[in-house]
């Protein structure tokens, strides 16, 4: 099989293939870094960017995927294979999908390796970049932050997708042939993201290739100052690590807030609403009484102030006490949220909580609906306008037609005031 | 030659059509543009670094890789600005942007250059009004989802690694490459579009277009 190969051409395939491994492993890796990438074109080539491409360099990536392949390249019966797992703050876990760079055994002797395979190779990169942003694991590692974060594990051999569970897809990014095999790029990855318990994911570490730990002692400490901004680019082709740590608590992942809606919020982020049904009167469109002067809301200043409710009116079915609870303190509000007006102060039994769901339209989160709840029910019982409440039924029929002279007459001697407005109308 | 032709298909609200487009467009021409050609004296030449960007889509649930260029992003947003106003503002309304790489092949004297497309990729577009915002919420993620398709659908066709023009010699360069941008080189391709209105009666500005092709000599 190689024996068609000229040494020159063997040479430069085998370079070939490594550097398109590690720029693979690059390519990936940064993709669930959980930011935006963008490198720059340069009209003049510098001979550092393989396949023509512009892709940064990670230190501990390279160095990660050449320790993965200890001196050996993908080929046949030996792939390299790039799993990216989700990883929660509880200690869960869970593989998302695994790429893999395999060969097999259809050759194509024809092909001009220094020209139609490296171009080939830079297109299925391109290739790798835009599928990379459509498999699922892309929108959870863009989230990724205090509640889960994104890992990498390179392993060199056989492909392993047990892990991806039932019903997984696979999605093919291309394949180039080349005199000595034909490589081909895809991507399995899991589709039921139903959230397994931690024993399921018990596995004994890979017999090659490591787990690469993103945390450092406390996971998700303080993730702020967690950045990928700690590599350097490549000064050469090489990827130009020197001094890379083994430590497994270099990160080199960035971390952003908003969690999914599976996972389990921190306690921090708890907010507990309570409505209570004091009196279990019908519905109606109601007031809402909370005095939120005590309360840090937005808008609070816009809720409506408390005011007296009849004691017999019978529109008045609810009354809604807010408690906004944090961890630290133990509802400092509670005291302060009694409406006022109300004959019946005092906490209830904790068994007169009800949920009510009320959802104003256009309510973006259900935490703090209050808001926009009260502003929505504000302008639905707005005041009366003045005018409307002039009595009228006290001015009966005859005494609107005597006035009817006097009123003409006025009307009569400021005619040219409108015939002035006619015309500036037309 | 053949001609390969592709057709991608999707149904977007109002005012996703430029997201979409924009991503679809540049996900093909990330595939079809290399670095900039430097051709040296024994007629080798060396190529320059094509950079990638991300960008997040505002009314889809979507991101799309496209190359660094901001000259070519301009160029591609003015021709996607045109086809979503030809499509008209708030509408239903179907169109078609039609994306082709050709090659220019130099005839003599009296007849003018030939422009012989080697690929063409037909985006279909359905613009549909919605009625309400869950209804628009869950059109962002669909969309999202249909364009994710699209991505592989166009990944699909360009490993299958079929005709591409020759590699052309520095006098023959202008007549595959595009090389009027600074930073990066894509094949020759020129953006078209059609609209047809919700009668199905064509509004041809391909016609029109094939008139004033013919008529420039």
């Amino acid at each position: 099989m190689d024996s068609d190969l000229s040494p020159q051409d063997k040479k430069d395939l085998d370079k070939f293939i490594k550097f398109f491994a590690l720029k693979t492993v690059q390519v990936i890796v940064q993709a669930r870094l959980g930011e935006k990438i963008c490198t720059r074109s340069s009209s003049s080539p510098t001979g550092s960017d393989w396949f023509n491409l512009a892709i940064k360099d990670i230190p501990e990536v390279t160095h990660e995927a050449k320790k993965a392949l200890a001196g050996q390249l993908p080929g046949i019966g030996r792939s390299m294979c790039v799993e990216i797992s989700l990883k929660t703050s509880e200690g869960d876990s869970m593989e998302l999908e695994t790429w893999c760079l395999e060969m097999n055994e259809k050759c194509d002797k024809d092909i001009k390796v220094s020209y139609t395979v490296y171009n080939r190779l830079s297109l299925l990169l391109k290739s790798l970049l835009a599928i990379t942003r459509v498999t699922p694991a892309y929108k959870l590692s863009r989230k990724q932050g205090h509640d889960y974060v994104i890992l990498y594990r390179i392993y060199f051999g056989e492909v392993q997708l047990t892990g991806l569970g039932e019903g997984f897809q696979t999605v093919r990014v291309g394949v180039v042939g080349t005199p000595v095999g034909t490589i081909t790029l895809s991507c399995a990855y899991r589709t039921n993201l139903a959230f397994m318990s931690t024993r399921q994911f018990e596995r004994t570490a890979p017999i090659m290739g490591i787990i690469i730990d993103h945390f450092v002692e406390r996971p998700f400490g303080n993730m702020g100052h967690m950045h990928p901004c700690n590599y350097r680019a490549p000064a050469e082709e090489e990827g130009g690590y020197t001094g890379v740590e083994d430590s497994q608590e270099v990160c080199t992942t960035s971390f952003s807030t908003s969690p999914p809606s599976q996972v389990r919020t921190p306690p921090n982020l708890v907010f507990n609403f309570y409505i209570r049904l004091l009196k279990k009167r019908k519905y109606g469109p109601f007031p809402l009484q909370v005095t939120t002067a005590s309360l840090d809301l937005p808008f609070a200043a816009f809720a409506p102030r408390a005011y007296d409710i009849e004691e017999n009116d019978p529109m008045v079915s609810q009354q809604i006490i807010c408690h906004f609870k944090s961890p630290a303190t133990s509802s400092p509000l509670q005291g302060s949220l009694h409406s006022q007006g109300s004959g019946e102060s005092g906490v209830p039994a904790q068994d007169d909580f009800v949920m009510v769901d009320f959802k104003p339209a256009f309510s973006k989160d259900d935490l703090l609906p209050m808001d926009l709840g009260t502003f929505y029910r504000e302008f639905q019982n707005p005041p009366q306008l003045a005018s409307l409440t002039i009595d009228v039924s006290s001015q009966s029929m005859a005494e609107d037609l005597d006035s009817l002279p006097e009123k003409l007459a006025v009307y009569e001697k400021n005619i040219d005031e409108f015939d002035a407005f006619v015309d500036t109308l037309q | 030659m053949n001609c390969r032709s592709e057709v991608l298909e999707v149904s977007v609200e109002g005012r996703q059509v430029d997201e979409a487009m924009l991503a679809l467009v540049h996900t093909i021409l990330l595939h079809r543009s290399t670095g900039k050609f430097h051709y040296k004296k024994e007629g080798t030449y060396s190529i320059g670094t094509v950079g990638t960007q991300d960008i997040d889509c505002d009314f889809i649930d979507f991101s799309f890789v496209r190359v660094s260029s901001d000259e070519l992003d301009r160029v591609i947003r003015k021709a996607v600005g045109e086809f979503k106003d030809a499509m008209g503002n708030g509408t239903d309304g179907m169109g078609q942007i039609s994306l082709e790489f050709y090659q220019k092949k130099k005839s003599r004297w009296p007849f003018s250059d030939e422009c012989i497309p080697w690929e063409v990729w037909s985006i279909k577009v359905n613009v549909v009004n919605l009625a309400n915002e869950q209804e628009r919420q869950i059109c962002r993620e669909k969309v999202g989802e249909k364009l994710g398709e699209k991505v592989i659908n166009i990944v699909e066709v360009i490993n299958r690694h079929e005709y591409l023009p020759k590699m052309p010699t520095q006098s023959e360069v202008d007549n595959v490459f595009d090389t009027s941008l600074k930073d990066v080189q894509p094949y020759l391709y020129k953006i078209t579009f059609q609209i047809t209105d919700t009668l199905g009666t064509s509004v041809s500005t391909t016609m029109r277009r094939l008139i004033k092709d013919t008529l420039a000599l």
